[in-house]
């Protein structure tokens, strides 16, 4: 058996056992990449030499006898949101091109202590906004079951390279279904763990109180292994919970008797797409044959949920995002034409990554007079108020991507005097309503089941024209991070045409071993998860 | 609901971003989709609702307040558009200074 055909779980035993050397299984993924990423382009940086470095190194520890960590020798990609010291971290973004973290975000650093081998990093939605891909700065990434669908988002770049063999695992982050979403449109397993159970530290921010990492893999089997890893309290995230971590991987595969797995009937409404709803309820079936009892339950401000988020989360990204202002890193936008650059100053990355500026740029007044570039002297002149103000205001307009821009607008604006209470504040007590509909529903179920998205992986391009559309696209995901709970999507079956279907199960707080449990028991009792797109199937 | 020019105009400000005539146009059209979509939560009773800014019942964390090891200097500049070895260089602040 191949390398990239074997599970997570067979990968470090092989290592753990001799029967595989970390080298051999890094190569053979490596030689994936290479063939295939150039029509999927799930990886914004590849390290080939760090990964073969990091894999000859386990090896040799292996032959010298020292203990091997948790994950020896297992290769794992990682979104572009999270800080990797010795490669770049861009988010997708102009803003961050080239840009060199000084330190390792927490997971990193625990995935690198477990031995594990990280290959690269992925592609995904500029700052992780958008469910398409479509938002990056470099190219949006192609669905491996159909190139000429998108993969979703915002982590698609880790969903897609799991799907197409590229990687056995990856790292994604979910802040309204980012996680959960690509997997189900790429036919793999993500794992959207509760609030603060991963440390954030290094996550590059986008909102604070909804953005959690988890794993993405092609089983539950392979998510609790590296969930094990990444897991646990983080004195540098003063959000990461204290609870211990249980051992995820041994509680896999259990009976299912007994569980109480809710169905919203509100979700099968109109747009449900018909054959993802047959899908669903397959799912439903399969879950009552294995012993679970299905109950409907209610969840009456679920219709709320995409509203609730379009305002928490923009309002959140709009105080984060303020720190990308040229000053500290990231990119700094040319002095104007009045103000000629000095001999001395330089860029944070190369000039040939920013297309030409379309015309002027000047700061829209709001009387409605437009000013002058660079010819205001003072606060209340005409243009900007300093040169300082020109170039946070310039460095931002050429940095960001459309969809950042329209999010840290939506967000200033719902923050800003006479609207705060309007949309913020209102937003927050119906965020406490959807929390309180989970809290009852978590007193007559354990699990609640349903569909991840209203359809299979849409056309690139189908609705990257309608912010609005791809907001809808939402709504079976944001309510979970909401509510700070923990969700799970996986494969339930295939449109006619191909496409993967994806199944959400979602938990109480801290739930995670019940998730992975009755996942790992469906997986057992189907084989959804293992079927793989023709592109990885292709012999060499 | 919908924004008007001036509004999109004056929350670019307060954004820093700046806006060229054609994003003008854009924005005040999308974000007055948006805002329209999301005020719909005006008809949800929310009368004796708290807020809730955190999913979780979180407390405030305090450490000892003792030094710990953090970024050097050179490696805290090491991404920085401009710096001289220690300190971040930007554009005058007051009078219209060319520097950048």
């Amino acid at each position: 058996m191949q390398p990239s055909d074997m599970s997570a779980v067979d990968l470090v035993t092989a290592v753990r056992h001799g029967d595989l050397t970390a080298l051999r299984a890094t190569e053979a993924f490596l030689e994936r990449i290479e063939r295939l990423d150039g029509q999927i382009n799930a990886f914004l940086s590849v390290d080939r030499e760090g990964a073969l470095r990091t894999a000859a190194a386990i090896d040799e520890k292996r032959k010298a006898g020292q203990p091997l960590g948790p994950l020896a020798g297992l290769p794992v990609a990682v979104k572009d949101a999270l800080c990797t010291f010795d490669q770049p971290t861009t988010c997708a973004s102009k803003m961050l091109a080239g840009f060199r973290p000084p330190y390792d975000a927490e997971v990193v650093a625990r995935l690198r202590a477990a031995d594990a081998v990280i290959v690269g990093k992925t592609n995904m939605d500029e700052f992780a906004m958008g469910g398409s891909n479509e938002n990056s700065a470099f190219g949006p990434v192609h669905n491996p079951w159909d190139l000429t669908r998108a993969p979703g988002g915002s982590s698609g770049g880790s969903a897609a390279c799991v799907a197409a063999d590229m990687a056995p695992v990856a790292i994604g982050s979910d802040t309204g279904g980012s996680i959960r979403q690509p997997a189900g449109l790429c036919g793999i397993t993500g794992l959207k763990p509760t609030y603060g159970r991963v440390s954030r530290r290094g996550l590059v921010a986008f909102a604070s109180s909804l953005d959690q990492i988890g794993p993405m893999a092609r089983s539950a089997a392979d998510c609790a292994l590296l969930l094990e890893t990444i897991a646990g309290h983080d004195p540098g995230d003063a959000t990461s919970l204290e609870s211990p971590v249980p051992p995820y991987g041994a509680d896999l595969d259990g009976p299912l008797e007994g569980v109480r797995i809710g169905r919203v009937p509100a979700h099968f409404g109109a747009g449900l797409d018909p054959e993802v709803a047959h899908a669903v309820e397959e799912a439903f079936a399969a879950f009552r044959a294995a012993g679970a009892t299905i109950i409907d339950i209610d969840m009456p401000h679920a219709d709320a949920g995409v509203a609730t988020y379009y305002l928490v989360a923009p309002c959140e990204a709009s105080s984060n995002l303020a720190r990308y202002d040229g000053s500290h890193y990231g990119h700094r936008a040319q002095p104007g034409r009045l103000h000629p650059v000095e001999p001395g100053g330089h860029r944070a990355e190369p000039g040939r990554l920013h297309p030409a500026q379309p015309g002027r740029l000047h700061p829209a007044e709001p009387g409605g007079h437009r000013a002058e570039p660079g010819k205001g002297s003072g606060a209340s002149g005409g243009g900007f108020e300093s040169a300082l103000v020109e170039m946070y205001c310039r460095s931002r307009a050429e940095g960001f991507g459309p969809e950042v821009k329209r999010r840290i607008m939506l967000g200033t604006y719902a923050l800003s005097a006479g609207y705060y209470d309007a949309y913020y504040a209102k937003a927050l007590k119906v965020r406490r309503l959807i929390r309180q509909d989970y809290l009852d529903a978590f007193e007559k179920v354990d699990l609640i089941g349903g569909p991840v998205s209203a359809t299979a992986a849409f056309k690139l391009g189908e609705k990257s024209g309608d912010p609005l559309a791809m907001y809808l696209v939402d709504l079976y995901t944001v309510c979970t991070n909401l509510a700070g709970v923990g969700g799970i999507s996986f494969p339930c079956g295939f449109t006619k045409g191909g496409l993967p279907i994806g199944f959400q199960l979602q938990a109480p707080a801290l739930a995670e071993p019940l998730l992975l449990r009755a996942t790992d028991r469906y997986q057992h009792l189907t084989d959804w998860h293992r079927r793989r797109p023709a592109i990885a199937a292709r012999p060499r | 609901m919908s924004l008007s020019r001036n509004d999109v105009a004056k929350v670019g400000l307060l954004a820093r971003l700046a806006l060229s005539e054609t994003d003008l146009d854009t924005m005040t059209r999308e974000l007055s989709t948006i805002v329209g979509f999301v005020s719909q939560l005006e008809q949800i009773d929310t009368t004796d609702v708290a807020p809730l800014a955190h999913p979780l019942d979180t407390q405030n964390v305090f450490r000892a307040d003792i030094p710990q090891p953090s970024l050097t200097t050179a490696q805290a500049l090491q991404s920085a558009p401009r710096h001289d070895g220690e300190c971040f260089l930007v554009p005058a602040v007051l009078g219209d200074s060319g520097a950048n």
